[in-house]
């Protein structure tokens, strides 16, 4: 049986009563644990995953390379928090490799997403540098393909 | 030109499937939603279809050995040694074949003479009794009841047992109840069988799909190996359908009659396929542990459903098909099929289908998005509501 949070991971439009079935478990089971992994911080909440681009809406996404210089004591989480509390921002983490923070924001034109680089995010203290780069066409996120592949119509019936 | 006096009279009698005409007009409708299809509806693993893409780039295009390529037989062997402890010879005990459906086909081709009696526990898979008929065999049912979990009891076996009785045919999992046969439903089976000639057809394309303990396949009953032809396939537990992936094993001299037939009519099964199906062995355990637990949420879903709407159901554990009783509703199963089809636009298949035993009964395939099961489950509710 599967475990709920993958689950939900899944498909997370799941309702209780499905959630249930699926999990092998009763429904007050299930709200129970989902109750408990809300308490616990395990389940931080659900986000649908949307095409903008079949949405009559300007949306554009990028992804900023940012190098810090790190500060005794707080390390990377003192700046990464003063990042993370932009709107703007929709992830953050912080990286191995030949950058420090990877920023991945959205906004509504090229404008907004470029304002906010230079004027918000290259005048954080700590920050030393930043690498913009705009994501052309989403393929895949979440698992989900964003045009998946039409099955072809004419399928074999006698079974 | 009279073709009626040309065709085979055999064949001429044989009836086509009448299920099609359900997805006929399923087809033409909008919103329409079908769980009548007998298949997975996953794609195959990604990394079963990039083996076969390989294959090609390799220029891997030509025949192979009658049996099949003998790295795919020796995977087939060691697979059916890690999963069920059976024990195959790959060199002159396993064939590969085009589906488990080919293997079943020239099983019982080269085993039957005109007269010969094939026992068909139904409601089953639809070829059973056209392909025993086709080779000049005589079909014989055996009802399997709802209050047997539509498991095949001794009692009935041995009551259709006669001195012409040449082979059974062993569906399980089953399509279209779902039911399961344990380690002592095959026991008491065995029990009847083994002081006979009766040769077995174990078709075994669902044993993966088991939501209740492991498959355990006759083969590995005592005294029931040396009279067992296991079918099996890639169909189901690889969600390979189209790949058309099967074989057969069994003694040695059974086998290498159906190689005959199959070296005359097929030549070999298709070479991507073979590639594919070796990959499929060597590292998709994990992909059969995945489709199945998703089956089983949904098995559990629907049948808590049909529960609920008040439909009696047996608890299908193999399989991805439940297999309610329609009784209820006062409808015929023909008729429950079609008045649910033209009202609600959903397609499910009468249990006449499978046997003249299926009736009062519909199969529902749970081989679909539990988007799609929630909407037949509610357009249901409102169907059995305007009956009431």
């Amino acid at each position: 049986m599967k475990n709920l949070l993958r689950l939900l991971e899944d498909d997370c439009s799941l309702n209780t009563e499905q959630l249930a079935a699926l999990a092998g478990m009763t429904e007050e089971e299930t709200k129970a644990a989902l109750e408990e992994y809300k308490k616990q911080g395990i389940l931080l909440g659900y986000e649908p995953i949307i095409n903008w681009d079949l949405y009559d809406e300007e949306y554009i996404t990028a992804l900023i390379e940012v190098t810090v210089i790190p500060q005794r004591g707080d390390g990377y989480d003192r700046i990464a928090q003063r990042i993370y509390q932009y709107e703007e921002v929709e992830s953050l983490y912080l990286m191995s490799g030949s950058f420090d923070l990877c920023v991945i924001i959205s906004g509504h034109s090229l404008k907004q997403v470029a304002l906010f680089v230079s004027q918000k995010l290259s005048t954080i203290e700590g920050v030393s540098g930043t690498a913009t780069h705009f994501i052309l066409k989403k393929y895949k996120e979440k698992r989900m393909i964003f045009k998946p592949q039409e099955d072809y119509k004419e399928r074999f019936v006698l079974d | 030109m009279d073709y009626s006096k040309i065709l085979n009279s055999r064949i001429l009698s044989v009836k086509p499937s009448g299920i099609r005409r359900y997805f006929d007009l399923l087809n033409e409708m909008e919103d329409g939603i079908s769980l009548g299809i007998g298949e997975p509806d996953f794609a195959t693993p990604w990394h079963i279809r990039d083996a076969g893409i390989y294959s090609l780039e390799k220029g891997f295009t030509k025949y192979t050995p009658n049996a099949g390529i003998s790295d795919l037989r020796k995977e087939i062997a060691a697979y059916l040694r890690r999963r069920f402890g059976l024990e195959y010879s790959p060199n002159g005990q396993i064939i590969v074949t085009v589906g488990g459906s080919e293997g079943i086909d020239v099983a019982l081709r080269c085993m039957l003479e005109p007269g010969d009696e094939v026992l068909v526990p139904t409601p089953s898979f639809v070829c059973y009794a056209p392909l025993s008929f086709m080779a000049c065999g005589k079909p014989v049912y055996i009802e399997t009841r709802a209050e047997d979990g539509f498991r095949l009891t001794a009692k009935a076996l041995r009551e259709a047992i006669t001195p012409k009785t040449k082979v059974l045919i062993l569906p399980y999992p089953c399509n279209p109840t779902g039911a399961i046969m344990e380690k002592e439903d095959l026991e008491a089976v065995a029990d009847v069988l083994r002081d006979t000639d009766i040769m077995v057809i174990s078709d075994e394309i669902y044993c993966e799909l088991t939501y209740s303990g492991t498959h355990c396949s006759i083969a590995g009953i005592p005294g029931m190996y040396d009279r067992t032809i296991l079918v099996n396939g890639f169909s189901k537990s690889y969600s390979m359908t189209g790949w058309r992936m099967g074989y057969v094993c069994g003694p040695a001299p059974v086998i290498g009659a159906i190689t005959k037939l199959h070296q005359f009519g097929i030549m070999s099964a298709p070479t991507t396929s073979q590639f594919a199906a070796i990959e499929a062995l060597r590292n998709g355990d994990e992909d059969i542990e995945y489709m199945k637990q998703e089956y089983d949420g949904r098995r559990r879903y629907l049948l808590d459903g049909l529960r609920r709407l008040g439909l009696e159901c047996f608890e299908g554990l193999g399989a991805f098909y439940l297999f309610p009783s329609i009784r209820s509703t006062g409808l015929s199963s023909e008729d429950f099929c079609m008045k649910f089809l033209m009202e609600e636009k959903v397609a499910v298949i009468p249990g006449t289908a499978f046997g003249p035993v299926g009736e009062g009964y519909v199969r529902i395939s749970y081989a679909a998005s539990m988007k799609n099961i929630e909407e037949v489950l509610l357009r249901l509710e409102r169907f059995l509501a305007r009956l009431r």
